[in-house]
């Protein structure tokens, strides 16, 4: 009999290899088809109208002028918003379906809304601001403890709300056809997507047909059907024709997901030797009109004995925030790790030298310091490192940066069906999807290995709602997910089909393996059948089994786990008569257990790096405070790192002994939490100073550079910029 | 020249557009649907067909076969491209010329089809990514994307693909440096430029 645990390194033949992504042919080809390439006949092309003003009323929506516009097909407008509140600009008011996308930008243009404008508001730094009861944690006395440090540090820092910014725009097309529902939605989540959306089209959940193979980027935006979702659909049952509704730039920036803010004032106490004895953060910072929750600090060093986070929450009129990407992760990141750099560099001490002796304070004293001795090493950190500010003669400076990270990763539920034929075909069906993370290829990878088949003898069919059930891809929780439920699903058709086969070659069940496209006798390689031989064996009858992965279950047996650290180090040269910042190199040293495949795992950690570099250097969507709108609701203003901004890359995955036994863990947040740290902390290395805020501009680097920030402490930064 | 304000399209003026002669070789072109070359020697008796307002019928050349599409004088040629010939590989992004999402060759050059009208690219060459290769057949640069694991979501690959191409028939052996310089006209959001510049280099060497 076939158990699931992970086999032995030696005897893996796909897992943890280097593999190209399955999808690739479709997706360098133009051939993957995704939600926003959707055609069926007679489709109608929708556009949404959102609103104009950030804050003040509704008083009447006029589509009257919109529905005489030839070729326009249907229209929709939020009844329940008019007379009523505005809570941010770009907020949904009405819809047009019209025959073609031209059409239906112009019929948006002419639906006519009146408002009552009041006064928006969108500081999100000014903690004066703030409402609500103030969310306070303590451990230790934080107080007695800061007036007794040796030093006491104090800084103050800050990121800005960014966006997700996917390449795909949200939306989804929608069939309504005989009493059923087909939609092809841009969605992290294609086994829960319907739910609720069938309440708000009148149908049952079965009515409800959800297709998602290919998705053009979510990063925590695109677990909800969202109120696009409803008027697509509804606009398809009214006009009984198919509707494509995709959300334009400006939208798709003000209103389809962001990072919360976060500034923060933070106290750290350190003793004669270095080691923080206490840590105090103010933290303040929007999520739009609804709620924040402040960013876990101190990060990563939760066990200095004393310290203490006080959070507040303030109410913007912007876009709501959604999960971004390590939710939370990178604020309390950049926030915890900048105020400990300037604490180290406050004293003289070499940053490596500071977070190592302070390592007994997080929660993976063994792993980080292993991991920083191999990024420092990556690095060259001995050659290049230097204390803060003594960065030589000449306008270009060059700087290191560390920053350490924490996350769970543990696989989600997910369910998974493996079926076996006679002719000695595979099939895997499962309710999951491919954010580009490789979920495609990894399924295959663990189902191929179960059975000891190449990769092309499996077949994979994913990206319905029809497929046995398998949650959100969020939080790195689905590598673990699917992984374990494929594995135990394919080892139960494994053990099944090993039931058969024993007989024939006259060993028991449990004697048997699968390898090399054989059924044969562990250790007699007399007693061997070829895999279609095998499976021919079982007539007429098909075998189908179905995996489930409960989370605490896989986790006994060695399947998954969850919890990780991370160690990044940054080196930049910073030009301090232009401000700009260049990005060298960065190193980044992972852990992620067991790894499904290398090539992809890799790809991930680049992938994390990259997104942090450009939220690092570029990233912010800066509202005017006189009108509400954001200013820069497009990609030219709104800037993505190009292919010339990111610099070189070292990766290492700590694999192995010690952590593969962990089994598989998530790896898509991971990665992308220090670069704003690192960085940061490597731009105060170079120039001497402190860049409060991201993302460091020219601007910023300039103005804290001729506000200047003396080097003796205790001190502060020089207050937010 | 008081035309900056009412330009419309590469090099077309307003007053140019309305006469439909004279001035702009091109406004005569987005007239008539007639291609530019050689429309200077048009004959001054010539009355063009005027085709706005409403769809008209084009053909345009992709990937090597001629297509008959009907558009609106408004309608972009990524727009005729994706919306009315399926042909989905190039997509909408930024929709103003800023990501490189929709790129694709237009007589052998690349173009931001998200800002060039469909009525401009009649009687040229248009490739799109699907005119590279197949899932089956792929082109070189198209095994090298995936060889080096550069994409992930996969939204931003065609136009690099498409870019990449361009670049490599200027320079075949591009340094490292050409390669981030040709293809920084297109961006990425899920960060797959690690693999992408050993991409173009293996492409190139291969082709070479």
């Amino acid at each position: 009999m076939a158990n699931p645990q992970w086999p032995a390194a030696e005897q893996r033949q796909h897992l943890g290899k280097r593999i190209s992504r399955l999808d690739g042919p479709v997706k360098c080809t133009g051939a993957a088809k995704y939600t926003y390439d959707i055609h069926r006949d007679g489709l109608l092309y929708a556009k949404l109208v959102g609103s104009r003003i950030a804050a003040g009323i509704v008083n009447s929506i006029d589509t009257s002028a919109a529905e005489k516009l030839p070729g326009v097909q249907g229209v929709w407008k939020d009844e329940s918003l008019i007379g009523k509140e505005v809570q941010y600009a770009g907020q949904i008011l009405a819809a047009v379906a019209a025959r073609t996308e031209e059409i239906a930008d112009e019929a948006a243009r002419l639906v006519k809304v009146e408002y009552t404008p009041a006064t928006p508001q969108v500081d999100d730094t000014d903690p004066a601001r703030a409402d609500g009861k103030p969310a306070t944690r303590e451990e230790g006395d934080v107080a007695t403890a800061l007036s007794q440090a040796a030093t006491v540090f104090e800084g103050a820092y800050g990121l800005p709300v960014v966006c997700h910014c996917c390449l795909e725009a949200h939306g989804q097309v929608s069939e309504a056809k005989n009493g059923e529902m087909y939609l092809w939605g841009s969605t992290q989540s294609v086994s829960s997507y319907a739910k609720g959306l069938h309440e708000d089209v009148g149908l049952t959940l079965d009515k409800m047909h959800v297709e998602c193979q290919y998705i053009g980027g979510g990063f925590g935006s695109k677990f909800s059907y969202d109120k696009w979702g409803v008027i697509s659909a509804k606009l398809s049952q009214l006009t009984g024709m198919p509707v494509k509704l995709m959300l334009d730039r400006d939208l798709e920036l003000m209103v389809a997901g962001n990072r919360p803010s976060a500034s923060a004032k933070v106290k750290v106490g350190l003793d004669g030797n270095g080691k923080i004895t206490a840590f105090d953060a103010e933290v303040w910072g929007t999520g739009g009109k609804d709620g924040y929750k402040p960013p876990p600090m101190p990060y990563v060093f939760t066990k200095i004995p004393n310290h203490r986070e006080n959070g507040l929450r303030i109410p913007t009129n912007r876009g709501s925030q959604r999960a971004w990407r390590a939710p939370g992760h990178p604020q309390g990141c950049l926030l915890t790790m900048a105020a400990l750099d300037d604490a180290a560099a406050a004293i003289k001490m070499d940053a490596l030298e500071f977070f190592k002796k302070n390592l007994d304070l997080t929660e993976r004293r063994e792993v980080y310091a292993a991991q920083l001795d191999i990024a420092a090493d990556l690095i060259n950190y001995k050659e290049k490192a230097h204390l803060r500010g003594e960065s030589g003669p000449g306008p270009l400076k060059r700087g290191l940066g560390i920053s350490l990270h924490q996350w769970g990763g543990m696989g989600h539920q997910s369910e998974c069906d493996v079926t076996i034929n006679p002719d000695g075909s595979v099939e895997t069906k499962i309710g999951t999807q491919d954010l580009g993370t490789g979920t495609r290829t990894t399924v295959t990878i663990v189902v191929a290995e179960t059975l000891g088949l190449p990769l092309e003898g499996v077949t994979l069919k994913m990206g319905k709602n029809e497929y046995p059930a398998s949650g959100a891809s969020g939080g790195s929780t689905t590598i673990g997910g699917v992984s374990a439920s494929s594995r135990l699903a394919a080892t139960a058709a494994l053990n099944a089909l090993l039931e058969v086969v024993a007989p024939k070659l006259g060993a028991a069940p449990d004697q048997l393996e699968a390898r090399d496209g054989q059924i044969r006798a562990v250790g007699d390689s007399s007693k061997a059948i070829a895999w279609k031989g095998a499976c021919s064996l079982l007539g007429t009858q098909s075998i189908t089994k179905r995996g489930t992965n409960v989370p605490g279950e896989s986790q006994k047996m060695g399947l998954i786990d969850g919890g990780v650290g991370g160690v990044q180090i940054a080196e930049v040269t910073v030009d301090t008569e232009t401000g700009c910042v260049t990005m060298n190199e960065m190193v980044a040293v992972q852990d992620c257990g067991l790894i499904v495949d290398l090539k992809t795992a890799e790809s991930q950690v680049h992938s994390g790096l990259i997104m942090g570099i450009t939220y690092a250097l570029y990233e912010e969507a800066v509202y005017d405070p006189t009108t509400g709108r954001m200013l820069n609701a497009d990609m030219e203003f709104y800037r993505l790192a190009g292919i010339k901004d990111v610099g070189q890359f070292k990766v290492h995955m700590m694999t192995g002994a010690g952590y593969d036994e962990r089994g598989v863990i998530g790896l898509g947040e991971p990665p992308v939490i220090s670069p704003g740290a690192a960085i940061s902390n490597a731009v105060a290395n170079a120039i001497g100073v402190r860049v409060p805020r991201l993302p460091l501009t020219p601007d910023r680097v300039l103005m804290a550079l001729q506000q200047g920030t003396g080097q003796d402490a205790p001190t502060t930064n020089g207050g937010l910029a | 020249m008081k035309v900056s304000r009412d330009r419309m399209g590469a090099g077309i003026s307003r007053r140019g557009f309305l006469k439909g002669v004279g001035a702009g070789t091109a406004a005569a072109g987005l007239l008539t649907g007639a291609p530019p070359p050689g429309a200077a020697a048009l004959d001054a008796a010539h009355t063009p067909k005027v085709l706005a307002p409403g769809e008209s019928e084009i053909s345009l050349k992709i990937n090597g076969a001629v297509q008959k599409v009907a558009v609106e004088p408004r309608t972009t040629l990524l727009d005729a491209l994706r919306n009315r010939l399926d042909i989905t590989g190039a997509k909408k992004v930024c929709d103003r010329a800023t990501c490189g999402a929709c790129t694709v060759l237009v007589d052998g050059s690349p173009v931001y089809s998200c800002t060039m009208l469909a009525l401009e690219a009649e009687g040229r060459e248009i490739t799109t990514v699907e005119g590279l290769g197949t899932p089956e057949n792929l082109a070189p640069i198209q095994q090298a994307f995936i060889n080096h694991d550069a994409q992930q979501c996969g939204f931003c690959t065609p136009g690099f693909v498409v870019a990449s191409t361009a670049l490599l028939q200027k320079f075949p052996n591009p340094t490292r440096e050409q390669v981030q310089a040709g293809l920084g006209g297109n961006l990425c959001r899920c960060g797959t430029y690690a693999g992408m510049v050993d991409a173009v280099l293996e492409a190139a060497k291969g082709g070479a």
